[in-house]
């Protein structure tokens, strides 16, 4: 194979392809809460990139250029296992204790809402990603996938729900339960942690 | 339609925010509730940290190159 004047090196592109390996995994692994479907969404990632390199335009970042390639690859990896029972799993959301603990019956906060800190100062940014991560990690598979959806991929609520094959408010409750968690996680654990 | 003015209620729609565009009665709902509420003008400025930050968890995910591979 020729070396494209405008292109990458190949050697070098595998170098940085198998840096980046395990952050594209660990992002499949968070959208998609399954090893498998992980694996060859990074896969076909893989070979797309290497696949499409002579069009890779050294302007642009490269790892903005793969991870771009793996958010299609997981949502065909989502759309591929849309029906299965493993993604339209129940049980692990329907409860509401969440709400109890926030509010009191007649609908007001039990306790005044903390302030939050900005969490993205450049001294403990990093640490305060794990934390999200963990949190995230965290969440139950179906309300998960849906959150990271929005706010990884980046898809708008009512495609989701054509993707999904879900009604409105089926998924406006998953992502209310999703955020409402989410908060607490952080609350928990970061916000309201000991000072670091 | 009841309107929403608990203060579950009103944390309800600054969630739903994020995620759909609320109703005419309900950004009034909210903005009346809120002119007067400390604890949910506490947990709007806490959706909007979040709001924030997840934004810039996403763009350090998908731009930022590990610095050992520069
Ligand atoms: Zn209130």
């Amino acid at each position: 194979m020729h070396t494209p004047q405008t292109g990458i090196d190949m050697q070098e592109l595998a170098r940085r392809i198998d840096a980046l390996r395990p952050t594209l995994l660990r992002l499949a692994q968070l959208q998609l809460r399954n090893p498998a479907w992980a694996e060859d969404a990074v896969s076909e990632t893989v070979l797309a990139v290497l696949q499409g390199a002579q069009r890779f335009n050294g302007t642009s970042q490269l790892k903005t250029w793969i991870v771009g390639i793996l958010k299609h690859k997981v949502l065909d990896q989502l759309r591929l296992h849309a029906r299965e029972p493993t993604l339209a799993d129940t049980g692990d959301d329907g409860e509401d204790d969440l709400d109890e603990l926030l509010f009191k019956g007649n609908g007001h906060f039990r306790e005044m809402p903390e302030h939050w800190a900005d969490p993205c100062s450049e001294l403990q940014r990093d640490q305060f990603f794990a934390v999200l991560e963990a949190c995230l990690d965290h969440l139950p598979n179906r309300q998960g996938r849906v959150f990271l959806m929005r706010e990884w991929l980046e898809i708008d609520s009512r495609v989701i729900c054509q993707e999904l094959d879900i009604a409105p408010t089926n998924l406006w409750v998953q992502l209310h339960r999703a955020r409402l968690r989410l908060r607490e996680c952080l609350q928990s654990n970061w916000f309201g942690a000991a000072p670091r | 339609m009841k309107i929403p003015n608990s203060c579950r209620d009103i944390s309800g729609l600054l969630l739903a925010r994020e995620d759909r565009s609320l109703s005419f009665g309900e950004r009034l709902a909210l903005r009346v509730h809120i002119l007067t509420c400390r604890a949910c003008q506490r947990f709007e400025k806490q959706t909007l940290t979040l709001r924030g930050a997840l934004r810039a968890w996403r763009a350090h995910q998908d731009h930022d190159d590990p610095p050992d591979s520069r």
